[in-house]
């Protein structure tokens, strides 16, 4: 019986676990060609993500260190999803890359340690699997060993990631101080506004904001997105922040709940802050990955305002959003990392006149782009509509305002890019590509989810009846 | 002997080395250095734990067991970081950070 329950609460681990072991063993194995072994990964990876679908399951392990429930079963297929469709995306960059194995080793880690994170249930735990996404991430956005930029990127990660976590540490050590307790449930019990546990929740809160990179802490995002492969780059947009903020909004919601009033000013002020610098500093960026790294900065400050909800409705859209943000900017990167893996161009202005060369690829990035800017017929308005609506729940309706007034910035540098594309000239437009298949299917699926979750109400009201608020 | 010595004292001692880790991190110049800050941090709250575990909470050994786990997280977070530390020298020819400026704003 309790056999039995282990496989089948850590059934999304463990399958990660046996993948990972797949690969070591076809790494010692004999040379197999690189394309057939992608096929085969994304293959497993896709058995992957149907498998988190089967069997739902419910309860604790390991002493409440472990939990699990159709809410975080439903996260963690999220996150599998993403992960499919970006390592489809790569598979241009990755075909002639010798160390590929190494690449899917790594990545699959990080996973597995965000999935550990987002079912923990143990300070300890959520300590543990922060760690496990976080150093072996900074080993692949070191992956192109020989370019000085790469290896850049991963020092400015590594070394802001472990001052964040010295930061987390530091609160958790005064929480645990204060309470006495390293599980979430009992530390909840224990948080009243006492001077000390208001320090430690600000330490915390500063660890977080690094890894989702909220604005005073934001600084390493831009170069290593810049820095880092483009693979890592959208998985460090996309995974790592949809993780670490759904755990952020459990944490809030549970654990800190009996300081609600103290938070949410907080979060009040960060999010005009992220939304505002987001969106100035998106405006004069000429790297493409740059432009989506201020753009995904001001995307986490919109969630902020969905957070400060603190409602049934303000989780759902956090989850609702994140989901939407990983179809709508891995269309984006998708289409940058084939330009940039078969031409090398990342600048906005090479995009000049890529209509009349490539018609298709040209519509899924305005698609994108139209989604993360959140015009009306795409997904992308609907989740920014529900996280202003929870929002707006609390009835501040300055912080609404500036979140909508900057809206209407964000379309500037948007559509400045759609400009580009559509109507300027160029007289070295980027040539036709080829794109292969795997990366053309990915991108399919990026389009039809960002115009069909939109559309299709039921996801909504499904994550709305999954998650928890007060 | 250490009955003398209170928890406050302890807690001086930690929260001096933490602040002693932020402050070298933010002047330091030496990539190797900084790296050295962080770990200043994940002592002082290594003492942190210790301390509370033994002074308010000595029936449970929570903090002693995290302790060990930042520990080994400190040590391979270290690993990596000087991996990508000596990648980068191969590349710059030099461990300051003020040299590792290709990306900026």
């Amino acid at each position: 019986m309790i056999v039995n329950d282990f496989f089948m609460l850590m059934k999304q681990e463990l399958m990660i676990f046996v993948i990972i072991f797949i690969l070591l063993f076809i790494k010692i194995g004999k040379d197999r060609s690189a394309e057939n072994l992608l096929y085969f990964i994304n293959a497993l990876l896709l058995i992957n993500v149907i498998s988190g679908f089967i069997l739902p399951s419910e309860g604790m392990i390991f002493s409440d260190m472990f939990k699990t429930n159709s809410l975080i079963m439903l996260e963690k297929n999220i996150l599998n999803i993403g992960t499919l469709i970006i390592s489809m995306q790569s598979y241009s960059w990755l075909k002639n890359h010798k160390h590929m194995i190494e690449f899917y080793i790594l990545l699959l880690s990080t996973l597995m340690g965000m999935f550990f994170m987002i079912s923990s249930g143990n300070v300890l735990m959520f300590y543990l699997g922060l760690e496990l996404s976080t150093i072996p991430l900074a080993a692949i956005a070191n992956f192109d060993l020989d370019k000085r930029k790469s290896s850049e990127a991963a020092f400015k990660f590594i070394i802001s990631s472990a001052f964040s976590s010295g930061l987390l540490l530091f609160g958790i050590s005064l929480i645990y101080g204060t309470t006495g307790s390293l599980t979430f449930s009992e530390i909840g019990q224990h948080i009243t506004s006492n001077p000390l546990q208001i320090f430690a929740f600000v330490l915390l809160l500063a660890g977080f904001s690094f890894k989702i990179s909220v604005v005073p802490f934001h600084l390493w995002t831009a170069d290593v997105y810049e820095g880092a492969p483009i693979a890592v780059t959208s998985y460090l947009s996309v995974i790592s922040k949809g993780a670490v903020l759904f755990v952020f909004v459990s944490v809030l919601y549970t654990v800190f709940k009996p300081i609600t009033e103290i938070w949410y000013n907080m979060l009040f002020l960060l999010s005009i802050v992220t939304i505002l610098i987001g969106n100035l500093f998106a405006i004069r960026q000429e790297n493409f990955k740059r432009f989506l790294a201020f753009s995904s900065i001001a995307q986490v400050g919109f969630i902020l305002v969905g957070i400060t909800g603190s409602s049934q409705m303000g989780s759902a859209s956090v989850i609702y959003f994140v989901l939407i943000y990983i179809f709508s900017n891995l269309g984006a990167f998708g289409v940058v990392s084939i330009v940039s893996a078969l031409t090398g161009k990342e600048n906005i202005s090479d995009y000049k006149a890529f209509y009349k060369t490539n018609p298709m690829l040209s519509w899924v990035l305005t698609i994108a782009l139209f989604s993360l800017a959140g015009v009306p017929p795409t997904a992308g308005f609907f989740g920014k509509f529900f996280l202003l609506m929870a929002g707006a729940a609390k009835g501040n309706y300055i912080l609404i305002t500036i979140a909508a007034l900057n809206m209407i910035i964000s379309f500037y540098y948007y559509l400045r890019v759609v400009k580009a594309i559509f109507m300027d000239e160029n007289n070295q437009p980027i040539e036709k590509l080829h794109v292969p298949i795997l990366p053309k299917l990915a991108l399919l699926i990026c389009v039809i989810g960002i115009v069909c979750i939109g559309l299709m109400s039921g996801v909504y009201e499904y994550i709305y009846s999954l998650s928890t608020g007060f | 002997m250490i009955n003398e010595i209170t928890l406050t004292d302890i807690l001086f001692v930690s929260t001096a080395l933490f602040f002693i880790g932020v402050y070298g991190f933010f002047t330091r110049r030496n990539m190797i250095t900084m790296l050295m800050s962080i770990e200043l941090i994940l002592n002082s709250v290594n003492i942190n734990f210790v301390a509370f575990n033994k002074y308010l909470f000595p029936q449970h050994l929570d903090g002693i067991f995290f302790t060990i786990f930042i520990i080994t997280i400190a040590a391979a977070e270290a690993a990596v970081a000087i991996a990508i530390i000596i990648n980068l020298y191969r590349s710059h020819r030099s461990i300051d950070v003020e040299d590792a400026s290709e990306l900026k704003y």
